[in-house]
């Protein structure tokens, strides 16, 4: 009787309870670390003059690939070791944010905002408005990115600014792809056609039924991107295209350390990586909570 | 209603939206095929009336209303007619034009209620919104109104219940506050495209009981399209029976239902199960509807009807009036006086110019 009642009772409530907890957690919780994370680089990018113990474009040669401090032959005035020029591999980092954050976000929100206004006029309206912009699109996509970004960045020449441009150019079509198909089956929702017939314009229900519901996959695509969008910097940067070289960025640190690494100068690449990983899954992770907020039927779990 | 004291009888004023002659077809992208949705098509209703089209799937009813509401798909055109509203044609009008028309003047509640809300937005915020489009109200003010409204449509506590969303409500509650945004603007003119085919029986009751009330305390007119009789026995003035794109039968709903001059009509009342003598077999109509796009030569029914005679596969019927504010689209009820030398295809032309 006992083994009966067990058999009944456990499946039933613990699993339940669990599974409820869990939906709390990813619903209602504020996903702290990742925020913590994005804030404290946004916070090291903006006061990076103060933050930075040495200069980070200048080193000096005696005291080339110098180990974090807390290997043989590291020292805590370069608290994560120097790079080949004896730079401080730190400094470097907090003078990288900068470039990072600027370059991943404003490449990601102008590519977001072309492509998401593109990928919704061209799903809404159809017709041959939809044939031009996909055409363009399509033909956008054929290209291959890194290719046509190198090509961009050569054209006009290597700066901060240019690279957040070419990004954008280079990943729009990714949005206006992703959107027109949302825009697509959104647009045959009955309460599109009960938009229409309660006399609202077509600009009126794109910007207030369409664009609300395609929302939430433009951040989470937004989100991706920005992963993207910073490995790509970065190998433009390695390729000499991108930011030019004495500015610090990770994805050219990423590159320089790249030799090091054979003979075991990891600090060179390891740095510049877990910081870049730290920030494209934070960005992730909050992509994932704005996603689960902006929709009302998850949010009240 | 002041005009209107008893349903169909001697409508003297003006109609509200007066349908002359309206054809709607769906032309192939290559322009071979030719789907006569809506043929010829004349139609009236009055201030304060209610119109009940009925007829199987693809006879034309929902084709209908979007043509009155001019949001047909790019595939349709309205090829021929006048749609009359308020003395203005509807056919004529821009979209530009339209849009003042849609939501404001005639509104429209879809086939399914459940589905016409948007997920994202509260309840308050979508009942004032064709107040916002339409009269440029301030959100303030229209979220004052949306709760008169919710309120007006029976909804409980309309204080909580118009910062709510969609997925908060039950179905019969969406539906309401799908007829709340229908008479938000005060319409002159609601079409209601089968609106409780996903409701069970007794939501089903107390919606067409709150449509009716609400009709009453707006004076407004409904066209009801569904594709149940009893619904049409309950809340209806007046009947247009559709069939193939065509309107077979018209008129006061009481005399058809007593007196169907349509053989169609007459076979769709039979398959109506009826309470009193339960003895009776149901009868189904043998055949399929004809291709809209290869209609017979003759009456579209012919094929299917058990009167048929050889005139009827000739040509097809056009309109009579056996009686003072019907009409029949069928050889048999063909005035006597007019029968005889003359053949059916000169008739046709005839009457055809009316």
């Amino acid at each position: 009787m006992t083994l009966q009642t067990e058999t009944v009772s456990l499946p039933v409530r613990a699993p339940s309870r669990f599974a409820w907890r869990l939906a709390a957690l990813r619903s209602r919780g504020f996903p702290l670390i990742p925020v913590l994370i994005l804030a404290s680089v946004g916070f090291v990018a903006l006061f990076a003059n103060v933050l930075a113990p040495h200069n980070p474009e200048v080193g000096s040669l005696a005291a080339r690939f110098k180990p974090p401090f807390w290997q043989t032959g590291g020292s805590t005035k370069y608290l994560l070791g120097t790079d080949q020029l004896g730079r401080d591999v730190l400094s470097r980092l907090i003078f990288g944010a900068r470039v990072s954050v600027v370059v991943g976000f404003t490449a990601v929100i102008i590519a977001g905002f072309v492509g998401t206004a593109l990928g919704i006029i061209s799903g809404y309206l159809g017709g041959w408005v939809d044939q031009v912009i996909m055409r363009i699109t399509d033909t956008w996509l054929a290209l291959p990115a890194l290719t046509f970004a190198i090509f961009l960045a050569a054209i006009t020449g290597p700066s901060m600014w240019n690279i957040v441009i070419i990004l954008a150019i280079t990943y729009w079509t990714r949005y206006a792809r992703v959107i027109r198909g949302e825009v697509l089956s959104l647009k045959e929702r009955e309460f599109v056609r009960l938009a229409i017939v309660a006399g609202c314009s077509k600009w009126t229900i794109m910007r207030r039924h369409i664009l609300p519901n395609v929302l939430n996959s433009a951040v989470v695509l937004g989100t991706l991107m920005l992963g993207v969008v910073i490995i790509t910097e970065a190998t433009l940067s390695f390729l000499g295209v991108g930011v030019p070289p004495p500015q610090p960025a990770w994805g050219l640190m990423l590159s320089d350390g790249k030799q090091g690494l054979m003979v075991g100068y990891w600090w060179l690449t390891v740095f510049p990586g877990v910081c870049i990983m730290l920030m494209v899954l934070s960005a992730n992770l909050i992509g994932d909570w704005l996603r689960v907020k902006f929709d009302p039927q998850l949010r009240q779990l | 209603m002041q005009d209107n004291g008893m349903p169909g009888i001697g409508k003297t004023g003006a109609p509200l939206l007066d349908i002359q002659n309206l054809s709607t077809h769906y032309v192939s992208s290559q322009g071979t095929r030719v789907v006569r949705a809506v043929d010829d098509v004349s139609l009236r209703i009055h201030a304060g009336e209610t119109l009940g089209i009925v007829g199987e799937s693809g006879s034309g009813k929902s084709t209908l209303a979007l043509t009155i509401m001019r949001v047909l798909p790019p595939a349709a055109r309205i090829v021929s007619g006048r749609m009359l509203f308020e003395g203005e044609d509807l056919v004529q009008k821009s979209d530009a034009e339209m849009q003042h028309v849609r939501g404001k003047r005639i509104a429209m509640i879809l086939q399914d209620p459940m589905a016409s809300l948007n997920p994202l937005f509260t309840i308050g915020n979508q009942v004032g919104e064709p107040l916002r489009v339409h009269e440029g109200a301030s959100r303030a003010s229209a979220w004052d109104r949306a709760r008169q409204l919710l309120k007006s449509v029976r909804i409980p506590s309309p204080e909580t219940r118009v910062t709510q969303y969609p997925h908060e409500m039950s179905g019969g509650m969406r539906q309401r506050i799908v007829g709340a945004i229908g008479i938000s603007c005060e319409p002159r003119l609601l079409i209601a495209d089968e609106p409780t085919t996903s409701l069970d029986l007794t939501i089903q009751a107390q919606y067409l009981n709150l449509l009716r009330d609400l009709q009453r305390a707006h004076g407004l007119a409904l066209i009801f399209i569904t594709h149940n009789l009893g619904i049409v026995a309950k809340m209806c003035d007046q009947l247009a029976v559709m069939y193939a794109g065509r309107v077979v039968e018209s008129g006061p709903v009481s005399r058809i239902f007593n007196a169907p001059s349509h053989p169609y009509t007459e076979a769709l009342l039979n398959a109506i199960p009826r309470m009193s003598d339960s003895d009776q077999r149901l009868t189904a109509i043998d055949g399929q509807p004809p291709d809209l796009a290869a209609m017979p030569p003759g009456c579209a029914f012919a094929p299917r009807c058990v009167r048929a005679v050889a005139e009827c596969l000739e040509a097809p019927p056009p309109e009579f009036f056996p009686e003072e504010g019907r009409t029949t689209r069928c050889w048999l009820s063909e005035p006597v006086g007019m029968s005889g030398a003359t053949a059916p295809a000169e008739r046709r032309v005839a009457t055809g110019a009316a």
